[in-house]
């Protein structure tokens, strides 16, 4: 629920290459870096995708929670009978009956991830040195509104249409092939 | 599930929760805290001193007030006319027959495969030739075209009695009686989720309002933050506390009406 903008200035900030970045100041506890993270070219793309994998989405642990909810408990008394393991039951049922919920989610993060632009446009100031953390809606952005080449940015939207309805036709196709159970 | 199994995944739980809290301490932490402590080595995880210094200055130095008055201004109204539009619509959607009614709720439905970036340049061209560039009709006219909305209330009101309807109309009720006075008493569970989820989509909006606006103060607090980093860009407790005020009104709306949050989710699936 936090804005995109608020998430990539703390992060901006945990990532920054001086010593007192939280990245560098907690990895030099062990020894290590400091690294330049946003501040290079290498390091800025993985600094970028960290910021995002270490925020867990909360929309998808409300769906998986409530997917899990309805989950037959009859399976888990089998396994428990059977001597099954907290890890085997979550592993061989849990997890499978869980993959329409699974791919739904792969689906709508895919798409999101397409969308990404702040986190970028902040995080690393619209792109990077080298624009080594440039996404597409951050291209379209500068090719049209900074460089005035709205032609040429009308054509990265349209692949990025393009792109999107691909992933939509696979996530309807998925959604029909329900898993029985 | 015996006690001893939960362990583990409490501990998971609560490192994942720590996780995902953290930048939100931080953020907190890092706006009140003295400015030669925001670039102490090592950082401070646990601060020795508080001070509301950063937010004396962000409020004497931007004009977050207005950004603020700006972002409920545009979040509101938007939100106003979506809890109309979209009743409206879901409701003829769900309700009604008309002809090409399947035909035009596909279209209308596959307009949310499309990712909103894909449509800027043609909302900035329109807006251009329309005049309206740095504007606040600029900003809301946009938003109100939005599908999600549509969706969500369509599916609310199909799952409500039909027998309401039919007494009403039986009494001589015309279309916006029974709309006024069935429907939208009856879908008002769907009305404050669209409205919750409206709001705070535009309060976060960020791109459009950047593209659209040019005088910074019409800015929404979103587009004048990034604006700080800029300006400031060594002062990290200032952009910090920029942050974290554009946060709280949020977070307020949060608790408030946490459930309808996570109603919302399930209703809708995920967005944002």
């Amino acid at each position: 629920m936090n804005s995109a903008i608020l998430v990539a200035i703390v992060w901006r900030w945990i990532f920054n290459p001086n010593p007192f970045g939280l990245a560098n100041a907690t990895l030099g506890v062990f020894g290590l870096g400091p690294f330049l993270w946003i501040g290079s070219s290498d390091q800025a793309l993985l600094a970028v995708i960290l910021s995002a994998v270490l925020t867990i989405p909360g929309g998808g642990v409300v769906l998986y929670s409530a997917a899990m909810g309805s989950l037959p408990r009859e399976l888990y008394e089998a396994a428990d009978l059977e001597g099954a393991g907290p890890f085997a039951k979550w592993r061989h049922i849990t997890v499978p009956l869980l993959r329409p919920t699974t791919l739904y989610l792969v689906v709508v993060y895919t798409i999101l991830a397409f969308q990404i632009f702040e986190r970028v446009y902040i995080m690393t100031n619209g792109g990077g040195p080298n624009n080594a953390t440039i996404t597409i809606v951050q291209l379209i952005y500068s090719t049209a509104f900074q460089f005035g080449r709205y032609g040429l940015a009308s054509a990265m939207a349209v692949v990025l249409f393009v792109m999107a309805m691909v992933v939509a036709v696979a996530q309807f196709r998925s959604l029909r092939t329900d898993v029985e159970y | 599930m015996s006690s001893t199994n939960r362990l583990p995944v409490h501990v998971l739980l609560i490192v994942a929760g720590v996780l995902s809290l953290f930048p939100l301490y931080w953020l907190f932490l890092t706006s009140l805290s003295p400015t030669q402590y925001v670039v102490r080595v090592p950082p401070e995880v646990v601060p020795r001193e508080l001070t509301v210094g950063n937010y004396q200055r962000l409020f004497e130095t931007t004009p977050i007030v207005r950004w603020l008055v700006n972002t409920v201004v545009i979040a509101g109204v938007i939100t106003l006319f979506h809890l109309l539009f979209d009743s409206m619509a879901g409701y003829a959607f769900a309700k009604r027959r008309f002809p090409g009614k399947d035909v035009m709720f596909w279209l209308v439905v596959s307009t949310l495969t499309v990712p909103a970036q894909v449509t800027l340049i043609p909302v900035f061209f329109i807006l251009r030739t329309l005049g309206l560039l740095d504007t606040y009709p600029g900003v809301i006219l946009p938003g109100l075209a939005d599908v999600f909305g549509v969706f969500l209330m369509k599916q609310f009101i199909q799952t409500l009695p039909t027998e309401y309807e039919h007494a009403a109309r039986v009494d001589g009720a015309s279309e916006w009686q029974v709309y006024r006075h069935i429907i939208v008493p009856l879908s008002r569970p769907a009305l404050a989720v669209l409205a919750i989820f409206t709001f705070q989509r535009y309060w976060n909006a960020f791109i459009f309002p950047l593209v659209i606006l040019r005088d910074p103060a019409k800015y929404p607090v979103q587009v004048g933050l990034a604006t700080l980093q800029g300006e400031f860009n060594t002062d990290y407790g200032m952009l910090m506390t920029g942050a974290a005020v554009a946060a709280l009104p949020l977070i307020a709306v949060f608790f408030a009406f946490q459930r309808y949050f996570i109603e919302g989710i399930r209703i809708g699936g995920v967005k944002g």
